[in-house]
C-alpha cells in the first residue's frame, strides 16, 4: 500500500473515457431554485439498499413535515420522513425507478408545510459525541445520494478490524449533464465541508479530502475558501469518466487500490457523496431529516433546464413542468446521468433520495444502434477503469460461458458504461456484463 | 407558474418512451469511420504507386478493390444474409491492401482471384469481419504467391519506372526504354532490391558483397519509392506519412509497427556486423521489401492482432524475428507476409499470456 495519503496534485486513475459532449453547460451556471409546494407527493417506501423500511403510518393519518413515515427495517436500512405536512391518502403502489410498480405512500399536502414538533434539536457538531452524531444520521434516514443509496450510518460503522484513516467526499460528478452536486458545492460549501468534518469526527479520522473534477473551478474555489476552518483538503481531479467511482476516486486521491471484491474500507477509506455530506450537516445542525435534495432537470430538448431543490416524492413530470416543458417529444426519460442512469417508462416516477438528475433525450441524441461483431479494436479495454477486457468477455457471454466470464473477472465490472460508450461496433457490453453477473450470482445461490 | 403559461408550454406525452440499458450516449466512432480513416491513411501510398507504376497501378487497384467488394456482396447474397456489412467498408479496405501487395504487372484475373480469395477464404469462411484469424489480404497474397510463384515474382517495370535506369539480371544498368527498342518490355524482368540481395549473396565477396545495391543514391531511391516491388510497398515516405497518421489517430497500436521495425533493425544489424556477406546492412532492410507496408498496415489489422500492450510488443517482435529469419536464411527473399500470418495464428495464445489483471487484483493464496 502506498505511503502517500493526500497528494497535492490533480490526479486520476488508469483507463476511463472522456465523453465528447458533457452537456454540463446547460445547467452548471443555473442557481438552485426552490421548487414550489405540490398538492400531492408519492414517497416510495424502499429508497435504500438493504432491508426496506417498515411503514408506520396508515391511510387517513395526518402527518407533519419531517414526521416518520417508515422506520428502518434493520441495521442496513433507512427511515423515511414526510416531505410536507398533510394527510396520508393511500398506501399502495407507484411506478418505481426500476420500471416496476413498488410500494409507495401517497400524501395530500395541506399547503401549510409545517415542521413536525417531534424533530430533535440541532446539535453543535464540534461538541457532540461520535455516537450522538451517528445515531442522528441513522434516524434522519440518510443514504448515499450519489446513486447507490447505501445507508450512510452503516458506512460510518466499519467493523473494528478495519482501520479507517481517510474520509473522501465525492464531488467529481463525472456523469455528463448532471450539475446538482456542482451547484451544491458552489452555493453551500459550508454544509458540504461541515458534513465532511462530522464524518471525520465520527470515524476519528484527520485526513478528510473532497475530490472535485477540474471542470468545476468555481466549486473548487468555493470549497477551498473555507476548507481550512473545517480541516478538509480539496483535491482537483482530472476530468475523466468514471472519476467519481469509489475505487477510482480512492486511487486518484490516495494512490491505494481497493482489492478486487473488496470495499473502500479495505483500503482504509470511507467514501461519501457531497450531497450526502450536506444532508448530514442538515440532520446534525438543524435536526432536519432527509426530505429534499437538489435535482438537475436537463437535456438539449428541455426548454429551460436547471437545478431544483425538490422534495423527495415529487413526480418527475413536475420537474419537466418547472423547466417550461420540452422543445420536441422526448424519446428517453432517464433518472440519473446518461452513462449509468436508468431509462424510465413513466413520467410519474417520483424523485427518490438518490435521484441526482432527470435527463430527457430526444431527436438526434437518440440513435438506435445496430450492433455488429467485435473487431478487437481494444477501445473497450483502454476505456475500462477496472482493466477488464469487455469485448472478449461479451463474446464469452454471448456463448453463455458464464463460468469463463467469471474466471475473467466479470464480477469486478462497475457497469460504468465506458466500454459501451467507446465501442465502434456498438455492442451492448454493459447489458452482457449485467447478464453474466446475474447468472453467476444465481449459480452461486444454488 | 401561472395556469396561462402552463397551457402554452409543450409537455411530453408518455406513451412511447424507449427503455434500454445504460449508457444512453455513445461516442461517434463506428466501424465504418475506422475503416474510412485507414483507407485515407493508405492514400499517400496509393498515389505513390500511381506515380511510380503509372496506369498499371490504377488498373490493379481498381480491379482488386472492386472484386473484393463484389466478393463480399456475392457471399452475403448467397448466404441469404443482409447486405449491411458492405457499408462498413472493410471489404474495400481489404481489396486496397491486397492491391498494395500485388506487382504492377499482375494480370486482371490474378487481381480478381486475389479479391475473392481474400474475402471468401480469408474472411467470410470464418464468419465475416471480426471472426477471421488471419489478415485476409495476406491470405490472398500468400495463396497467390505459392500458387503462381512466377506471376507474383516477375517484376516488370511499368509507367514512370520505364524511363529510369534499371539493373538487369545481367548486372547491366540501363534505361528500359533503350532496351525496349530491341526487346518488348513485357518480357523484361528485373529484380526487387531484396531479390538482388539474394542474388548477390550467391557470390560472396566479403564486406563488398552488397556494395552495388547499398550506395547512398540507392537508399534515396528506396526511401522515395523508385524501385521495383509490390504496388504499395515501394515508397517508404508515403507509407510513413500514412503510418504516423494512423498512430496519432490511435487507430493502430503503435507498439506493433515500432517493435516490428526495431526488431528487424536490431536483428539485421547484429547479423550484418558478424557476417557482412550474409545480409545487407539494417537500413537496407528497413527501406526495402514490404516491411513498412506490413508493419504499419498489415500487422496492425485490429481483428488479427493482440488487444493488450504487452501482447502487441510480443507480436511486433515476433513478426520482426520471423521476417529476418526468412530474409536471411529462408528460400524466399521476403518474409514480411509469412511472418505476419504466422504471428496471426499465435494471437489467441498471446492474448491469453498477457491477460489483464483487474484493477486492485490480489492473487489468491492457495
Amino acid at each position: 500500500m502506498s505511503e502517500r495519503v493526500i497528494p497535492p496534485k490533480p490526479l486520476s486513475f488508469p483507463g476511463g473515457i472522456h465523453p465528447a459532449k458533457d452537456g454540463k453547460g446547460l445547467t452548471e451556471h443555473k442557481a438552485v431554485e426552490k421548487a414550489p409546494l405540490l398538492e400531492d407527493y408519492v414517497v416510495l417506501v424502499s429508497q435504500n439498499v438493504g432491508a426496506p423500511p417498515k411503514v408506520t403510518v396508515k391511510k387517513g393519518d395526518a402527518v407533519k413535515k419531517g414526521d416518520i413515515l417508515a422506520e428502518a427495517g434493520g441495521f442496513v436500512s433507512a427511515a423515511l420522513h414526510s416531505p410536507t405536512s398533510g394527510v396520508i391518502t393511500d398506501i399502495g403502489e407507484a411506478p418505481g425507478p426500476m420500471g416496476v410498480n413498488v410500494p409507495a405512500i401517497f400524501i395530500k399536502a395541506d399547503g401549510l408545510d409545517e415542521w413536525s414538533d417531534k424533530l430533535p434539536a440541532g446539535l453543535n457538531w464540534r461538541e457532540a459525541s461520535a455516537d450522538e452524531l451517528k445515531s442522528r444520521i441513522a434516524s434522519s434516514g440518510i443514504v448515499g445520494m450519489g446513486g447507490a443509496a447505501f445507508p450512510t450510518h452503516v458506512k460510518l460503522s466499519p467493523p473494528p478490524d478495519k482501520k479507517i484513516d481517510c474520509v473522501i467526499l465525492n464531488g467529481a460528478e463525472c456523469e455528463p449533464y448532471l450539475t446538482a452536486d456542482h451547484r451544491l458545492m458552489v452555493e453551500t460549501p459550508e454544509r458540504v465541508l461541515a458534513g465532511a468534518a462530522i464524518m471525520g469526527k465520527i470515524l476519528g479520522v484527520e485526513n478528510i479530502a473532497i475530490g472535485v473534477e477540474l471542470n468545476k473551478p468555481d466549486a473548487i474555489a468555493a470549497l477551498e475558501a473555507r476548507a481550512q476552518e473545517y480541516g478538509v483538503k480539496i483535491v482537483g481531479l482530472k476530468v475523466q469518466y468514471p472519476q467519481g467511482s469509489e475505487k477510482q476516486l480512492i486511487y486518484a486521491i490516495t494512490g491505494r487500490c481497493v482489492p478486487t471484491g473488496g470495499l473502500p474500507m479495505d483500503a482504509g477509506c470511507v467514501v461519501q457523496n457531497v450531497a450526502t455530506a450536506a444532508a448530514i450537516y442538515d440532520a446534525v445542525a438543524e435536526g432536519h431529516p432527509l426530505i429534499e435534495r437538489v435535482v438537475t432537470i436537463t437535456g438539449d430538448i428541455v426548454v429551460n433546464p436547471g437545478n431544483y431543490l425538490v422534495r423527495i416524492g415529487t413526480p418527475v413530470i413536475k420537474l419537466v413542468e418547472w423547466a417550461s416543458g420540452v422543445k420536441s417529444e422526448p424519446r428517453k426519460l432517464i433518472l440519473g446521468g446518461p452513462m449509468m442512469g436508468f431509462a424510465q417508462k413513466s413520467y410519474n416516477v417520483p424523485v427518490s433520495k438518490n435521484t441526482s438528475g432527470v435527463l430527457l433525450l430526444g431527436g438526434a441524441e437518440i440513435i438506435q444502434y445496430e450492433s455488429s461483431s467485435c473487431i478487437r479494436c481494444g477501445m473497450c479495454v483502454r476505456g475500462c477503469p477496472m482493466h477488464l477486457s469487455p469485448g472478449p468477455l461479451s463474446m464469452l457471454i454471448e456463448n453463455e460461458k458464464f463460468d469463463l466470464a467469471g474466471q475473467n473477472h466479470v464480477m469486478d465490472c462497475l457497469e460504468c458504461g465506458a466500454c459501451a460508450y467507446a465501442c465502434p461496433a456498438h455492442r451492448p457490453l454493459v447489458q452482457h456484463m449485467r447478464r453474466a453477473k446475474a447468472e453467476i450470482r444465481r449459480a452461486g445461490k444454488k | 407558474m401561472s395556469e396561462e403559461n402552463k397551457s402554452a408550454i409543450m409537455m411530453p406525452k408518455a406513451d412511447d418512451l424507449i427503455l434500454s440499458s445504460s449508457p444512453h450516449i455513445h461516442s461517434d466512432v463506428n466501424v465504418r469511420k475506422i475503416m474510412l480513416k485507414v483507407i485515407l491513411a493508405l492514400v499517400p501510398a496509393l498515389i505513390a504507386s500511381v506515380i511510380f507504376f503509372g496506369w498499371d497501378a490504377v488498373r490493379v487497384i481498381v480491379i482488386t478493390a472492386l472484386s473484393a467488394v463484389v466478393a463480399e456482396g456475392l457471399w452475403l447474397w448467397l448466404a441469404k444474409r443482409p447486405l449491411t456489412p458492405l457499408r462498413d467498408l472493410s471489404a474495400l479496405l481489404t481489396g486496397l491492401l491486397l492491391a498494395m501487395n500485388l506487382p504492377s504487372n499482375a494480370s486482371w484475373w490474378i487481381c480478381v482471384v486475389g479479391g475473392f480469395l481474400a474475402i471468401w477464404v480469408g474472411k467470410q469462411v470464418f464468419g465475416g469481419l471480426g471472426h477471421n484469424i488471419f489478415n485476409p489480404a495476406l491470405v490472398a497474397r500468400v495463396a497467390l504467391l505459392i500458387a503462381l510463384p512466377a506471376a507474383m515474382t516477375t517484376w516488370t517495370p511499368t509507367g514512370g519506372l520505364l524511363e529510369k535506369n534499371m539493373r538487369l539480371p545481367s548486372g547491366e544498368n540501363v534505361s528500359i526504354t533503350t532496351v525496349a527498342e530491341s526487346e518488348a518490355p513485357a518480357v523484361i524482368s528485373c529484380a526487387t532490391p531484396l531479390g538482388e540481395a539474394a542474388e548477390l549473396k550467391r557470390t560472396p565477396n566479403g564486406a563488398a558483397t552488397f556494395a552495388p545495391i547499398t550506395e547512398k543514391s540507392d537508399y534515396v531511391k528506396y526511401f522515395l519509392g523508385e524501385r521495383l516491388g509490390s504496388l504499395g510497398e515501394t515508397s517508404c515516405l508515403a507509407l510513413l506519412i500514412g503510418g504516423i497518421a494512423l498512430m496519432f489517430m490511435k487507430l493502430i497500436k503503435w507498439q506493433i509497427p515500432i517493435f516490428f521495425i526495431a526488431t528487424v533493425a536490431v536483428f539485421t544489424a547484429i547479423v550484418h556486423l558478424c557476417a557482412p556477406a550474409m545480409t545487407p546492412p539494417p537500413l537496407f532492410h528497413l527501406l526495402t521489401g514490404g516491411l513498412l507496408l506490413g508493419a504499419f498496415f498489415m500487422a496492425t489489422d485490429m481483428v488479427t492482432s493482440p488487444m493488450t500492450t504487452g501482447g502487441c510488443i510480443l507480436f511486433g517482435v515476433g513478426c520482426g524475428v520471423i521476417t529476418c529469419v526468412i530474409r536471411i536464411w529462408g528460400g524466399y527473399p521476403e518474409g514480411v507476409s509469412f511472418s505476419i500470418l504466422l504471428m496471426n495464428a499465435l494471437v489467441p495464445l498471446i492474448d491469453r499470456l498477457f491477460q489483464l489483471r483487474p484493477f486492485g487484483y490480489v492473487r489468491k493464496r492457495a
